[in-house]
């Protein structure tokens, strides 16, 4: 979806300002949000796509009105009501009002120990051969669904190069929304600057993005 | 995104509210284990943290075989030293020389080698970097005190997938005969996403 989320070349956010010293987290509740999101995301009730999803998938004001932390708990608390798990009349009460559905998988402290040491990886067997090798050059697509994507809007119908190939992995825009996991090859497309952000810009930058082989077209 | 906090004052604000009911519920219900919230916020809160890439980055330093590995296969030769995990799955290394600056950025997010750097900072998440480091790098460099060569090549990547990136960056001069722990000091953060550079050898002299 082009929200407010896909920021890559937006003017007028002032500059970056580091934190000396800064804290893992600023508040306990941000520990317990971020705890809470990874051990109700290991119950497989959702996948990390529609986790994206769910924090993006705001109106501007709401997304940028609102704290990293903040965020998460909007889509923590979307995806479990979306899902049936727990209601706003709950969230508003702080307190259950209807009955657990049962889950398959609950996340304990060895299972919380395994998530954190394999994670989940999104490698899978190629379907197919790779459309694309290291060098070739490549044009985005111009594609503008109004549902998850990973390719920002400041790559769209621009020409690069593939300088990696990382074999084949879970399709995040098919998956966040159920469509399964649509392995597709993804590659790292590399861009001179200057074919992004116009002659006026620094010729010594250059910008890469990984690409899934259907945001690519041969150039 | 907004930079307010609600942590100041006693009373709840909405945000801790909400927080405090949903754990409650969720745990009422069955859905989570409290000794399972309690691993997850200590490992990210105490144990996995930049401390796990500057040994990386001091190990590549001064072992010639290490620094080949981990450029050919990042992800193989960093889980060899045990940071493997969440958020770390496909680990690429990128080399910063003399010539050539590498900066790392999540223009959508806030996507971050969790295994070697931990969770990422408030800043590296915020609207301002995320919007200019793709467009801008010198500008963001200069916020953090960074001024490179002009003719510096500077190579910014966006991970939009789940392939995550650690910058190498170029060994400080002066450390000649240095031990990996002492060289690993030397390591910061912010020269692993490659919006700073390693410290020099008197920055950290005690």
């Amino acid at each position: 979806m082009n929200g407010v989320h896909d920021m890559g070349g937006m003017h007028g956010f002032g500059p970056v300002e580091p934190e000396p010293d800064e804290p893992v987290f600023h508040a306990d509740w941000e520990r317990r949000a971020f705890a809470l999101t990874l051990a109700m995301g290991g119950t497989g009730q959702w996948t990390i796509d529609a986790s994206r999803f769910a924090r993006e998938d705001w109106a501007p004001p709401e997304y940028l009105g609102r704290t990293y932390y903040e965020m998460w708990l909007a889509g923590l608390e979307r995806l479990l009501a979306e899902r049936g798990l727990v209601s706003g009349d709950e969230v508003e009460a702080g307190r259950p009002l209807h009955p657990a559905r049962p889950l398959d998988r609950v996340v304990d402290a060895p299972a919380a120990m395994r998530m954190v040491r394999s994670g989940g990886p999104s490698n899978r067997e190629a379907p197919r051969p790779a459309a694309f090798a290291t060098g070739d050059r490549v044009r985005t697509r111009n594609l503008n669904p109004p549902t998850h994507t990973r390719l920002p809007r400041y790559v769209r119908g621009k020409v690069g190069t593939v300088v990696l190939v990382h074999g084949a992995h879970v399709f995040p825009d098919v998956n966040a929304h159920g469509g399964g996991e649509d392995p597709q090859w993804l590659y790292t497309v590399r861009f001179a600057g200057r074919d992004l952000w116009g002659p006026d810009s620094d010729p010594t930058v250059s910008v890469s993005f990984d690409a899934f082989e259907p945001y690519l077209e041969a150039a | 995104m907004a930079h307010h906090d609600h942590d100041h004052g006693s009373e709840l604000s909405e945000t801790q509210r909400r927080v405090r009911a949903l754990e409650t519920i969720l745990t009422e219900k069955g859905y989570v284990d409290p000794a399972a919230l309690d691993v997850l916020i200590e490992t990210y809160e105490t144990k996995v943290g930049p401390h796990n890439g500057a040994r990386v980055v001091a190990k590549a330093w001064v072992d010639p075989e290490f620094r080949a590995w981990l450029f050919a296969d990042g992800g193989a030769a960093i889980t060899s030293l045990g940071y493997v995990g969440r958020q770390g799955e496909n680990v690429v290394a990128l080399e910063n020389t003399p010539d050539v600056h590498n900066m790392v950025v999540c223009t959508l997010c806030s996507c971050y080698p969790w295994p070697v750097l931990g969770l990422p900072p408030v800043w590296y998440k915020s609207a301002p970097y995320r919007s200019r480091a793709v467009s801008d790098p010198r500008g963001v460099l200069r916020d953090f005190g960074v001024e490179l060569p002009e003719d510096t090549e500077i190579r910014v990547w966006d991970s939009t997938a789940e392939l995550r990136y650690l910058v190498v960056p170029v060994r400080p001069e002066g450390t000649e005969g240095w031990s990996e722990d002492d060289l690993a000091a030397l390591v910061t953060r912010d020269s692993m996403i490659g919006t700073g550079l390693a410290a020099r050898p008197e920055q950290v002299a005690a």
